[in-house]
C-alpha cells in the first residue's frame, strides 16, 4: 500500500482550556478527494492549520508524504488556499501575474530569481484558471470569484501534489462557485492532485469527492462518499447537533 | 543655483543626500504602507530623536563626543527601537499596533528628559526636528551612501520574500519562508533609513517622505513593481523640488519637501477622480 499523503494520528488540540480537537485519526490516500465537513467551530480550520504548520502541535502527530510535519521541508508540494483569500487587502498593488508568481517563491528559494521557465509556468497557471485576459490587472480589480481563481493559480503554479482548500467559496457568487468546482474536477482528473476541501456544505461536490470526514471536535465519520450518503438523518443530526437533510446534487 | 551647487560644498552635499533619501524612503515606504504599518516610521523617528538628544547631551558633557555625528547614536536608538517593536508585536499578538504608541511615547519621554538634563539645546536640535541643508556634511553623505548600498542589496536579495510576506503572511509561512528573520531584517533597514533621512527632512517629517509618495503611487500603479517605481519617482520629485524651493525662499527643507509630496498626492487623487468622470461620464468605484 502506498504511503498516505496526509496521515493524522491521535491529534488533540486546545486553545487555552477549550478543547477543539480530540483524538483525531485518519489518512488521506494518494489521488483521493476528501471533504472535511463540520459545523462552525468544529475544529476544521484548526486541523488544517496544524497540518500546514501554522499552529504548533500539542498532542499526536501529522505526517505529510510520509514525513513527520516538523521535519517536512518540501512545502512546494503542498498548495493551500485559505478562507482569508476572500478578505485580503484588495487595495494591495499587485497584478495577477505577481500574485500567482508568489506561489513559486518557496520553490525557487532564497537569493534566487524567477527564470524564464518559471514565468512561463506562471502564465500557464493563469491560463488554466481562465484569467489570461487579466494577467496584468491589479488583483483588487477582479471579482471575488476571479480573485479566488487567481489564488488557485498561485497554489497550482508550484505543481503541488496536495491541494488544501479551506472554505474557498465563502463570499463567492453562485455561478463562480460552479466554475470553481468544475476547475477542481479538472485538476483531479487531469493532474491527479490529492485534494482536501474544508466545507460546511458537501452538497455541490458530492459527485466529486471520494472520501468524507465529519468533524466536530471528534471525528464522527470517515469513509467513502457512498457510505456517507447511506448514513441516515439521525446519524447526521447527532453529529451536527440539529436536524439536517442530505441534499444530493445529481447533474 | 547651478553655480552655487558647484561653488558651495554644503549645497552639493544636501542635494546628494536628498536624492539618495528621496530614493530610499519611498522604496521602503511601499513595503511599510502595504503592510498597514505606516505609523512605524513615526515611532522610529521619535526614538531616533531620543538618540540625537542623548548624543547632544553627551557632547555637552564630554569632549570626546563633540566630534561624533549625532546621527550614529540616533541610528543605534532607532535600530534598538525597531527590535523592541518586533518583540512587542510578538508579545502582543492580538494587539500588534500597540507596539507603535509604546515605542513612540518612550521615544518622546527619553528625548524630553535628555533635553531638560542638558538645560535645553541650541539650534542644533531644531535642525534635527525640521531638517536643514546647512547641517549636511561630508560624513553625512558617506553615511547615507552606505545605508543606500546596504538597503538596495538587501531589498534586491530579499525582494521575493518581502513581497510575499507583505501580501500574505500565512502563505509565506506555508511556502517555507523564514518570516521572522525577514521581518527583523526589514525593520532594521527601516530604522537605518529613518536615521539617515533626518538631516534633511527632520525627524518630525521623515514619516511623511516614507508614506506620502507611496499613498500617491498606489492610487495609480498597476502591480507592485510599478508601485515602487512611481513611489520613488514622486519621492525624488518632492525632494529635488523641495530643496530648490527651500533654497530660493530660505525655508526649512523638510517642510517644503513634505508640502510638495502632499501637493503631488492631492494632484494624483484629483487626476484619478476626474479621469473616471471624464471616461465614464459618472463617478465609478474602482473596486467591486
Amino acid at each position: 500500500m502506498n504511503t498516505p499523503i496526509v496521515s493524522v494520528k491521535d491529534v488533540s488540540f486546545r486553545y487555552n482550556d477549550r478543547k477543539v480537537l480530540e483524538h483525531i485519526n485518519f489518512d488521506v490516500p494518494e489521488g483521493s478527494f476528501l471533504a472535511l465537513l463540520g459545523p462552525n467551530g468544529s475544529g476544521k480550520s484548526t486541523l488544517i492549520k496544524l497540518t500546514l504548520g501554522l499552529l504548533p502541535m500539542q498532542d499526536g502527530e501529522i505526517n505529510l508524504f510520509g514525513h513527520a510535519r516538523k521535519n517536512f521541508k518540501q512545502w512546494s508540494k503542498v498548495g493551500y488556499i485559505s478562507q482569508k483569500a476572500n478578505s485580503f487587502n484588495s487595495g494591495f498593488p499587485a497584478t495577477v501575474f505577481e500574485v500567482v508568481s508568489m506561489g513559486l517563491f518557496g520553490k525557487v528559494g532564497m537569493f534566487r530569481f524567477l527564470k524564464r521557465h518559471h514565468k512561463e509556468r506562471v502564465h500557464e497557471a493563469i491560463e488554466t484558471v481562465g484569467l489570461k485576459a487579466y494577467t496584468h490587472h491589479n488583483i483588487g480589480e477582479l471579482s471575488g470569484g476571479q480573485q479566488q481563481r487567481a489564488f488557485i493559480a498561485r497554489s497550482l503554479v508550484s505543481d503541488p501534489e496536495l491541494l488544501i482548500l479551506d472554505e474557498p467559496t465563502v463570499g463567492v457568487d453562485a455561478s463562480s462557485v460552479q466554475d470553481f468546482y468544475e476547475l477542481l474536477k479538472r485538476l483531479k482528473v487531469e493532474n491527479g492532485i490529492t485534494l482536501i476541501l474544508v466545507t460546511h456544505d458537501v452538497g455541490p461536490v458530492t459527485n466529486l469527492v471520494t472520501h468524507v470526514a465529519c468533524l466536530n471536535k471528534q471525528l464522527h465519520f470517515h469513509g467513502y462518499t457512498t457510505d456517507y450518503q447511506r448514513l441516515d438523518n439521525d446519524n447526521l443530526s447527532s453529529f451536527y447537533g440539529h436536524a439536517v437533510h442530505m441534499v444530493d446534487h445529481q447533474h | 543655483m547651478i553655480q552655487d551647487f558647484i561653488q558651495y560644498d554644503f549645497i552639493r552635499n544636501a542635494a546628494i543626500v536628498g536624492i539618495m533619501i528621496g530614493f530610499l524612503a519611498p522604496l521602503l515606504g511601499v513595503f511599510i504602507v502595504v503592510r498597514r504599518q505606516a505609523l512605524i516610521a513615526d515611532a522610529l523617528s521619535h526614538i531616533t530623536l531620543a538618540g540625537i538628544a542623548a548624543s547632544l547631551l553627551l557632547s555637552k558633557q564630554f569632549i570626546m563626543f563633540k566630534t561624533l555625528n549625532p546621527v550614529y547614536i540616533g541610528m543605534a536608538f532607532s535600530v534598538t527601537g525597531s527590535i523592541l517593536i518586533e518583540k512587542l508585536r510578538i508579545e502582543y499578538k492580538h494587539f500588534q499596533e500597540l507596539a507603535i504608541p509604546i515605542i513612540l511615547s518612550i521615544g518622546i519621554g527619553l528625548s524630553v528628559v535628555f533635553i531638560s538634563l542638558a538645560n535645553g539645546f541650541n539650534t542644533d536640535l531644531f535642525n534635527y526636528l525640521f531638517g536643514s541643508i546647512i547641517a549636511v556634511g561630508v560624513s553625512d553623505v558617506w553615511m547615507v551612501f552606505i545605508v543606500l548600498i546596504v538597503v538596495v542589496i538587501a531589498i534586491f536579495l530579499f525582494y521575493k520574500e518581502l513581497f510575499l510576506l507583505s501580501f500574505d503572511e500565512e502563505q509565506a509561512h506555508v511556502s517555507g519562508i523564514r518570516s521572522r528573520f525577514i521581518h527583523f531584517l526589514f525593520m532594521i533597514l527601516v530604522a537605518l533609513v529613518i536615521a539617515a533621512s533626518m538631516r534633511i527632512v527632520g525627524i518630525l517629517l521623515v514619516s511623511a517622505l516614507i508614506t506620502l509618495p507611496v499613498a500617491a503611487s498606489i492610487r495609480i500603479a498597476t502591480g507592485f513593481k510599478q508601485a515602487i517605481l512611481y513611489s520613488i519617482g514622486f519621492g525624488e520629485m518632492s525632494v529635488i523640488g523641495g530643496l530648490i524651493v527651500s533654497y530660493y525662499f530660505d525655508l526649512a527643507p523638510g517642510g517644503t519637501i513634505v508640502l510638495i509630496a502632499a501637493l503631488i498626492l492631492v494632484s494624483v487623487i484629483i487626476w484619478k477622480k476626474n479621469r473616471y468622470i471624464f471616461r465614464n461620464g459618472k463617478h465609478k468605484e474602482g473596486n467591486v
